[in-house]
């Protein structure tokens, strides 16, 4: 350990030395997820190493979202970094709206990159983000309860499984429910799940003459499916659920399964925060026997928005945000499970990290998730659990709404599929399609 | 009295607040009205060229538009009417002899210090979550399951939530009022036997009246434009897409500013409406 | 003549008013009460909640995460700042509509309520650009004239009802006297209106506290205020009730305290005109 700090202090003298003179201020844009608040309380290193200070802007995602869509469409300049995801990074890198990452130094390492990050922040084989972590999706799961129920759960568990899983679980008088999942609306919410496991059950969002879905019996099948575990094994309130409530859930021993971002793993297993450490278990995500399996692929990666003045000391923060070094610097302040996941190959080879619980089930179920080709039948988009097109995070956020109310029991599967169909109709209508 | 000196000194006086006020109105609708003939969608480039009408046609022959009106109208009328029969009651006992009375006023009016954003987080998480809210925990001590609020009855707790905030509001303003009411009319009105509900409908609330109509009138302005609350809670989920919302959705979530732009149009109509409705209807009583 | 009123009638409203004062106030009480309680405690039963152990520890973490103070001041300096302004631009105009009645008074009045009317998130994308053209995105200078737009109607109307209830005659008093208008506003009117222009004030700070459109999309690291700061807790990971209720009690607690101390002057000046 001792080693890597005096190796870090040593490439930290050399920065300092070609910058110091030109410290400067740069405004960060971030989300108020558990890994970007531990980097906050951590940017005392970067600014010791490279006389930079950095102001932060902590906001909710969906305020963010707002905050920095905003900025950069109107090149407002308020930030000189922001936090986004997979889904607006090749967006905004085709508008040419964020600075490439095309020279990054060699001991950076971007090969050390995971490929399938990189390639879902990249555009044109240009890397426009850099990721600080990434997930996919699989099932968490309580050893206790299941192991009462007489169950097994294999590594590689099917929907049919999940779902007696979930009912022979369930014992409401205790609240302790069989199987939490996301019913919250949003593109980032509920859709994300909804969408990974439509890809499961052989459904897709569009043809490949972008034709809407939402009336093939693939989806009627899914979304009948879910609503129907849900109401016979989820908790009350589902359909106010987002990963945050389920978490919370989750900790507080409810929920017997929960299938969602691999990031929740650290989170799960935290004795400080959670009731039911001790007992969780990972597995895939449930399949259908179609070929795919219901498992996103997201990052939350830092770039660049075209046009700042402090380029370069933006880009140091990003070097030193997204290095092997910050991982190590987190390790040894709050230990191996709590590095941020997801994003460097080598974190994945390093003996240490190997014993994290979730390390290896994370990398199998980032590995396991296909951008490029996310469902059975073709379709002319990338991303698993979204659309990247400009237009998909506003319908499919009304989409989300109508399933959402079918899962709250106010209208039938049946009515929120044709709802659906009818407004994401209307917005590629309007986008121009 | 006006001399034509002062007249002219007059119009100086008010041109600066006239002026700006023109400006921050002029200058916004004219950016609105040009955006809304126009196809602007800033993920795809910006300005893509004039559309003429098709946005408004759009708007209005989207399925969620006359929701979110209905949406509208239920959460500005709920509101009113919880807020001025609440704040009528609660203005005429705080009137009445009491211990404590300054300490009462304070526990009522104290809502209305707290800030849109942090009362609807409030009441979302601590009070109607539907595993660890207050009132999960209240239902579960006497047995019953749990109201799932913001879903089950949405529309009424975003109600609840913004009465919460404008009670105090109305209370003040009726109460200011009640407090200017001759006390020996009512006496009088006592003396020859009038009985209660008699002395309240033929002598209190004809007072009230005009500080019911500023109530309506300034809380209207206010309720049409109801965010927060909307985007903590719901996010517009469970049929409470406002009018805001719904614009919001279109300019921010969809990206599309012409639609939102043309959204934000018929908002201005709708308040026009609105208005023009108040002034008929309680218009008399604000003679100025 | 002061009304005969039995103590048993004086006990009854003493009970109701103080059952619905606390039910009302109870909402506030809780976040307190949940701000001293660790994560854990937070979410259990009432009961249980009050019996548990108090801490600060809430209050280091949320003040360890983001900087209060420099939010707070930021608050108080755009609702001051914006309530100033607003005055300094209210008080001739109103002046002039009491005083000098026209036709057209009472129309240019509802037309500045209306003005108030057109959505904010629909001008969103217009008022962004234009405060790239001027440069004011992220100052308070920027937001404080924002503000001060949207409560200047507000302004106006208090103002316009207070003055209305001067006597003209002081006025034409004082011209007798040989005062300017200047003078006539700043030594006569002023004093007189003082109690209106409290509660104006009071008023118009509390709205500027409370916006929360504006605050949070106009601003970035600077400007930001405390509805900036909330907005980094409405959804933290895994427990967050304590969290919540330790931001959100320090995002109230100095408008609460400024409006209780002075709700005497906001209880007497909130008429607008309502009464005759």
């Amino acid at each position: 350990m001792t080693k890597t700090i005096r190796a870090l202090m040593g490439a930290s003298a050399v920065v300092a030395l070609t910058s110091g003179a030109f410290a400067e201020t740069i405004t960060i844009a971030t989300v108020n997820n558990g890994d970007m608040i531990r980097m906050q309380g951590l940017t005392a290193d970067f600014t010791a190493k490279t006389g930079h200070e950095v102001e932060w802007v902590t906001l909710e995602e969906n305020v963010l979202r707002q905050r920095v869509t905003t900025d950069i469409s109107t090149k407002g300049g308020q930030f000189d970094i922001m936090t986004i995801g997979m889904y607006e990074t090749p967006i905004w890198g085709k508008n040419g709206w964020l600075v490439p990452l095309d020279d990054l130094p060699a001991e950076y390492d971007v090969d050390d990159i995971l490929p399938a990050m990189r390639g879902g922040l990249s555009y044109d084989g240009t890397l426009y983000a850099a990721p600080f972590y990434g997930e996919s999706s699989m099932i968490m799961y309580r050893t206790d309860l299941m192991e009462a129920a007489g169950l097994d759960m294999p590594d590689a568990p099917t929907w049919d499984f999940v779902r007696d899983a979930a009912i022979a679980m369930t014992d409401k008088d205790n609240e302790i429910y069989g199987i939490c999942l996301r019913g919250k609306a949003g593109w980032g919410e509920n859709m994300a799940f909804l969408t990974a496991t439509a890809n499961a059950f052989g459904a897709r969002w569009f043809d490949e003459n972008w034709t809407p879905q939402f009336d093939t019996p693939q989806w009627k099948e899914a979304l009948t499916f879910y609503l129907d575990l849900m109401d016979q094994a989820g908790p009350p309130g589902a359909s106010n659920n987002g990963f945050n409530e389920n978490l919370s859930l989750f900790q507080q021993g409810k929920c017997g399964m929960w299938i969602d971002a691999t990031v929740a793993a650290s989170f799960v297993t935290n004795a400080d925060e959670s009731t039911v450490a001790d007992k969780v278990g990972f597995a895939l995500a449930p399949d259908t026997g179609l070929g795919k399996r219901g498992n996103w692929l997201w990052a939350w990666a830092l770039g660049i928005p075209a046009g700042t003045q402090k380029e370069d000391a933006a880009k140091q923060f990003i070097e030193w945000a997204t290095s092997k070094e910050y991982l190590a610097l987190v390790a040894e302040n709050e230990g191996w499970a709590n590095v941020p996941p997801g994003s460097r190959t080598s974190l994945y080879e390093n003996p240490e990290y190997a014993q994290v619980p979730f390390a290896k089930m994370t990398l199998d179920s980032i590995n396991s998730a296909d951008p490029l080709n996310p469902t059975v039948d073709p379709v002319p988009y990338v991303g698993v659990q979204f659309v990247a097109i400009p237009e998909f995070a506003g319908f499919a956020t009304e989409v989300g709404q109508e399933f959402s109310a079918a899962l709250a029991g106010q209208q039938t599967a049946d009515e929120a599929l044709a709802k659906a169909q009818a407004l994401t109709a209307d917005a590629m209508d309007a986008a121009g399609y | 009295m006006a001399t034509q000196h002062s007249r002219s000194a007059a119009r100086v006086m008010m041109a600066p607040a006239v002026i700006l006020l023109l400006g921050w109105m002029l200058v916004p609708l004219v950016m609105t009205l040009y955006f809304s003939f126009k196809q602007y969608l800033p993920l795809r480039g910006g300005d893509l060229g004039w559309v003429g009408f098709d946005n408004y046609v759009r708007f209005v022959t989207s399925s969620a538009f006359w929701p979110s009106i209905q949406a509208t109208l239920a959460i500005v009328g709920g509101v009113l009417v919880i807020t001025v029969i609440l704040g009528t009651f609660l203005a005429m006992l705080l009137d009445q002899p009491m211990w404590g009375q300054g300490i009462v006023r304070i526990l009522v009016i104290a809502p209305f210090f707290v800030m849109p954003t942090v009362s609807a987080l409030v009441w979302k998480n601590l009070f109607m979550d539907p595993v660890n809210g207050l009132f999960a925990h209240l239902w579960k001590s006497v047995g019953a399951t749990p109201i799932e609020w913001l879903s089950q009855a949405s529309l009424p707790s975003i109600i609840l939530i913004v009465s919460w905030q404008w009670l105090p509001f109305a209370t003040l303003i009726l109460l200011t009022a009640i407090q200017s009411l001759d006390s020996e009319q009512l006496e009088a009105a006592e003396m020859d036997g009038a009985r209660w509900p008699s002395r309240f409908i033929y002598i209190i609330l004809p007072h009230l009246s005009r500080a019911i109509t500023v109530v309506i009138l300034i809380q209207t302005i206010f309720l049409l434009a109801v965010f927060a609350e909307i985007f903590v809670t719901t996010q517009g989920s469970f049929g409470t897409r406002t009018l805001t919302y719904l614009i919001f959705q279109r300019v921010l979530e969809s990206q599309n500013v012409g639609l939102g732009s043309a959204g934000g149009v018929y908002a201005i109509i709708l308040a026009n409406i609105i208005a023009l409705f108040l002034m008929r209807i309680v218009g008399k009583n604000l003679d100025a | 003549m002061a009304r005969a009123v039995t103590t048993q009638r004086k006990t009854l409203n003493t009970i109701i008013a103080w059952v619905i004062g606390l039910v009302i106030f109870f909402p506030i009480l809780w976040i307190i009460i949940l701000s001293f309680k660790s994560e854990g405690d937070a979410i259990r039963p009432p009961l249980e909640v009050l019996t548990s152990s108090w801490t600060f520890d809430s209050y280091a973490v949320v003040q360890e995460r983001s900087d209060y103070f420099k939010h707070f001041v930021n608050s108080v300096t755009l609702s001051v700042g914006s309530t100033l302004l607003g005055l300094i631009i209210a008080v001739p105009a109103a002046w002039a509509m009491a005083f000098v009645p026209s036709k057209s008074t009472r129309n240019i009045l509802m037309w500045m309520l209306s003005t108030k009317m057109l959505p904010a998130v629909g001008v969103l994308y217009p008022i962004y650009l234009l405060f790239i053209r001027l440069g004011l995105l992220d100052s308070r200078i920027g937001l404080v004239v924002v503000l001060m737009l949207i409560n200047l109607p507000i302004i106006i109307w208090m103002l316009y009802t207070y003055f209305k209830e001067i006597p003209g005659e002081i006025l034409e008093a004082a011209r007798m006297d040989g005062a300017t208008l200047r003078e006539e506003i700043l030594y006569v009117l002023t004093p007189m209106a003082i109690p209106g222009m409290a509660s104006t004030v009071l008023l118009n700070i509390i709205l500027a506290w409370n916006e929360a459109f504006w605050t949070l999309n106009l601003t970035a690291a600077k400007a930001a205020p405390l509805t900036a700061f909330i907005a980094s807790y409405s959804s933290p990971e895994g427990l967050f009730y304590a969290k919540l209720s330790a931001a959100s009690t320090m995002a109230i607690a100095p408008i609460l305290i400024m409006g209780w101390f002075s709700q005497k002057q906001l209880v007497r000046g909130l008429t607008f005109g309502a009464v005759k």
